[in-house]
C-alpha cells in the first residue's frame, strides 16, 4: 500500500518511479517504539497485581483450615488460633441485606428512567444525581448512616442493618445505571408488540421488558454486590464489632471480613497479621466468585 | 406508545389503577437518589455544625489539628488529599492510556478478553487487601529506598529543602497504593471511549499510509480526548475518596507536622483512623472533614461530567 503512495517528502521524483517515503523507516521505528512502550506500561501495571496475588495466595491460603473458617474470632489479637466464621457470616449477612434493599429499588428507579421518564427533565435530573451519588466517597456514606441512623439509637444503633444501609446507598446508583443500560438494549418492537396485544404499560414492563433484560440486570447487580462485599469504610462506624457469630441483623454488633482485615493488619502480632492474610484470601475468593459469576451470566444469556 | 388504544375490557379500571400505581412506585424509587443526596448533605452538615461554628473559617485555613486542645484545622489534610490523588493520577494515567490503546487497537480479541479478566481481578481486590499488602510487604523495602533517596537528594539545594528532616516514608507509600488502586475501572472506561472512534476515521488514516501509532495519534486520541479527560477527572474524584488503603499504610498514629510538604494525612484516612476513638467536638470535627471531602469530590465530579457532556456527545452508551 505504501509503495503506491507518493511520498510527501520527495515531491520532485517522477510519479512513475514508485519509491517508498524517505522517512518511512523512521516512522516505522517510532511506531515500534511506542508499541514497545505500551507493552512496558502493561508489564509495569501487572507487577503489583501479580505480587499481590502471589502474597495473598501464599500467605492467605496457608491459613485456611476448617477451624479457621468455622471458629469464632480470637478474644485477643495476640493469641494464635481462632477463626473468622463471624466475619464471614457478617459479610454475607450485611451484603445480602444491602442487596435486598438496593436491587429492587435500583431496578425500579431504572425502570422509571428508561420506561417512563425517558428524556424528560425529571429523568435527566435523576440520571445526573445518580451519577453524583455514585461519586460520593464510601467513607462519607459511613458517616451519613452514622449521623442519620446510629445516633438515633444510643448504644444499640451499631447493627448489621446499619452497615447494610450504608452499603445499599453505595450500590443503589451503580444498579440504577447498569440496569438502565440493560433496559435500553431491549428492542422497542417487543414493547410495541406487547402493547398491541392490549397489555398495560406496567404489565409490558413486568412480563416482557424485565425478563428480556434480566441477565444483564443480574450481572450488573452481582458486580455491585461484589464491590459492596469488599467495602470497609462504610461499615467501620456503623456495624460495631463482634467476636461471636451474630445472625440477627437488627440487634447487637456484627463484623465483616473487610473490617476484620483492617483491624488486624496494623497489629504488631504475627498471629493477627496471619489471620488478616487468611481473611483477605477468603474475601477475594468471595468477591471474585461474584465477579466471575456476573461475567458468565452476561456472556451466556445476553441477547444482542 | 402512549397513543396505543387499549380495548375496553371489564378490568380496565383496575388495570389503570395498577398501571398508575406502578408508575408512581418507579418514580418514587428514582426519587430516592435525590432524597439520599439531600439527607447526606443535611444530616452530616448538621452533625458537623458544632465544629464549623467553633472553628469558623479557620477550619479550612489552619494547619493545626490538635483534638486535645479543641483546635481543628483541616488544611493539612486537604493538601494531603490533593497531593495524594494527583500523584496517584500521574502514576495511573499513562498506564491507563497504554492499556486502553492496547485493548482497543493492538490486542487480538482473545488476548483482549484475557486482559479484561485480569482487570476484573484487579477490581475484585478490595482496597483493604491492597492496604494490607502495602502495609506488610512494601513498607520496609520502600523505607530503605526512600532513606537512600533522601540521602542522595539532600545535598541538592532546592530539592534538598523539600526532603529536609527525612521523608515521611508513609507519604510515599500512599502514593503507591492509591496509584495501584485507582485505575481498574478506569482502563475499561478509557478503552470503551476509544472504541467509539468511527471506523471510517481509522480507515482514512490507514489509507493515507499512516503507521499504527500515527493512526492512534491522528485519529483516535483527538477523537477521544474529551472522554479521556473526563475519565481521568472521574478517577481523580475516586482517588480522593479512597480511604482504607491509605488509612492502613499510614497507621493510626496521628503525627501532626506544620510543614506543608511533610504534611500529614488525607481527609478520608484521618476520619477512618480516629473516628471510633473520638467524642463530642472532636467527632463533630471529623464529620466536618467528611463534609469537606464530600464537597470536593462533588466539585471534581461535576467538572468531569461537564467535560464529558460538552466535548463528547458522540460517546453514547459509554459507562463513565
Amino acid at each position: 500500500m505504501s509503495a503506491t503512495t507518493i511520498a510527501p517528502s520527495s515531491p520532485d521524483s517522477p510519479p512513475t518511479k514508485r519509491t517508498p517515503p524517505a522517512n518511512l523507516a523512521r516512522r516505522r521505528l517510532v511506531d515500534r517504539a511506542v508499541t514497545g512502550l505500551i507493552y512496558v506500561a502493561i508489564a509495569i501495571a501487572s507487577v503489583p497485581l501479580l505480587l499481590l496475588v502471589y502474597f495473598v495466595a501464599v500467605k492467605g491460603a496457608g491459613q485456611l483450615s476448617w477451624s479457621f473458617l468455622s471458629e469464632p474470632l480470637p478474644v485477643s489479637a495476640r493469641r494464635s488460633g481462632g477463626g473468622i466464621a463471624p466475619a464471614i457470616i457478617g459479610t454475607l449477612l450485611t451484603t445480602l441485606l444491602a442487596a435486598v434493599l438496593a436491587v429492587p429499588l435500583g431496578v425500579l428507579g431504572a425502570i422509571y428512567l428508561n420506561e417512563y421518564g425517558k428524556t424528560s427533565r425529571t429523568a435527566a435530573l435523576l440520571r445526573f444525581l445518580a451519577n453524583v451519588l455514585a461519586g460520593v466517597p464510601s467513607i462519607v456514606m459511613g458517616l451519613f448512616v452514622y449521623t442519620i441512623f446510629v445516633l438515633r439509637f444510643q448504644g444499640g444503633g451499631r447493627i448489621a442493618f446499619a452497615g447494610a444501609l450504608a452499603l445499599a446507598c453505595l450500590m443503589l446508583p451503580i444498579i440504577i445505571r447498569s440496569t438502565e443500560e440493560m433496559l435500553r438494549l431491549v428492542p422497542a418492537n417487543l414493547r410495541e408488540a406487547s402493547m398491541a396485544l392490549g397489555a398495560s404499560q406496567s404489565r409490558t414492563i413486568l412480563t416482557v421488558v424485565l425478563p428480556a433484560a434480566l441477565p444483564g440486570i443480574t450481572s450488573g447487580s452481582l458486580l455491585a454486590v461484589a464491590r459492596a462485599a469488599g467495602e470497609t469504610a462504610p461499615v467501620l462506624f456503623t456495624i460495631g464489632f463482634a467476636t461471636q457469630t451474630n445472625l440477627n441483623p437488627f440487634s447487637g454488633p456484627n463484623t465483616t471480613l473487610a473490617q476484620f482485615i483492617f483491624g488486624n493488619a496494623g497489629q504488631p502480632f504475627p498471629a493477627a497479621v496471619d489471620r488478616a492474610w487468611g481473611a483477605a484470601f477468603t474475601l477475594i475468593v468471595l468477591v471474585l466468585g461474584l465477579t466471575v459469576g456476573a461475567r458468565i451470566i452476561s456472556a451466556r444469556y445476553t441477547v444482542r | 406508545m402512549a397513543s396505543v388504544t387499549v380495548p375496553q375490557t371489564a378490568r380496565r379500571g383496575s388495570v389503570r389503577v395498577g398501571d398508575t400505581a406502578f408508575r408512581w412506585l418507579a418514580l418514587a424509587s428514582g426519587m430516592l437518589v435525590l432524597i439520599i443526596l439531600a439527607l447526606i448533605v443535611l444530616s452530616t452538615t448538621n452533625q458537623a455544625r458544632p465544629a464549623f461554628t467553633h472553628m469558623g473559617l479557620d477550619f479550612f485555613t489552619s494547619t493545626r489539628w490538635a483534638p486535645a486542645e479543641d483546635r481543628f484545622g483541616a488544611l493539612d489534610f486537604i493538601y494531603g488529599t490533593a497531593l495524594i490523588s494527583v500523584l496517584a493520577l500521574v502514576l495511573a494515567v499513562p498506564v491507563s492510556l497504554a492499556l486502553a490503546i492496547f485493548l482497543s487497537e493492538i490486542a487480538a480479541p482473545r488476548a483482549r478478553s484475557g486482559v479484561v479478566y485480569a482487570i476484573d481481578l484487579l477490581a475484585a481486590v478490595p482496597s483493604v487487601v491492597w492496604g494490607l499488602w502495602g502495609f506488610i510487604v512494601l513498607r520496609s523495602p520502600l523505607q530503605t529506598f526512600y532513606g537512600w533517596l533522601s540521602d542522595v537528594l539532600a545535598p541538592i539545594p532546592l530539592i534538598g529543602r523539600l526532603f529536609e528532616g527525612g521523608l515521611r516514608p508513609e507519604l510515599r507509600h500512599r502514593r503507591h497504593r492509591a496509584g495501584a488502586d485507582d485505575h481498574p475501572d478506569h482502563h475499561l472506561a478509557v478503552a470503551e471511549v476509544m472504541d467509539t472512534v468511527p471506523l471510517a476515521q481509522k480507515e482514512a488514516a490507514w489509507a493515507l499510509g499512516a503507521t499504527r501509532w500515527e493512526m492512534i495519534r491522528g485519529a483516535i486520541l483527538p477523537y477521544s480526548k474529551g472522554g479521556i479527560i473526563g475519565a481521568v477527572v472521574l478517577g481523580l474524584g475516586r482517588a480522593m475518596g479512597e480511604t482504607i488503603a491509605v488509612a492502613l499504610v499510614i497507621g493510626s498514629s496521628a503525627q501532626i507536622t506544620a510543614r506543608l510538604f511533610a504534611s500529614g494525612d488525607a481527609l478520608p484516612s484521618q476520619i477512618a483512623n480516629q473516628f471510633n476513638e473520638s467524642e463530642g467536638l472532636f467527632r463533630s470535627a471529623l464529620i466536618a472533614l467528611g463534609v469537606t471531602l464530600f464537597l470536593f469530590t462533588i466539585i471534581v465530579n461535576l467538572v468531569a461530567r461537564a467535560i464529558i457532556v460538552r466535548s463528547t456527545r458522540h460517546l453514547k452508551g459509554v459507562a463513565l
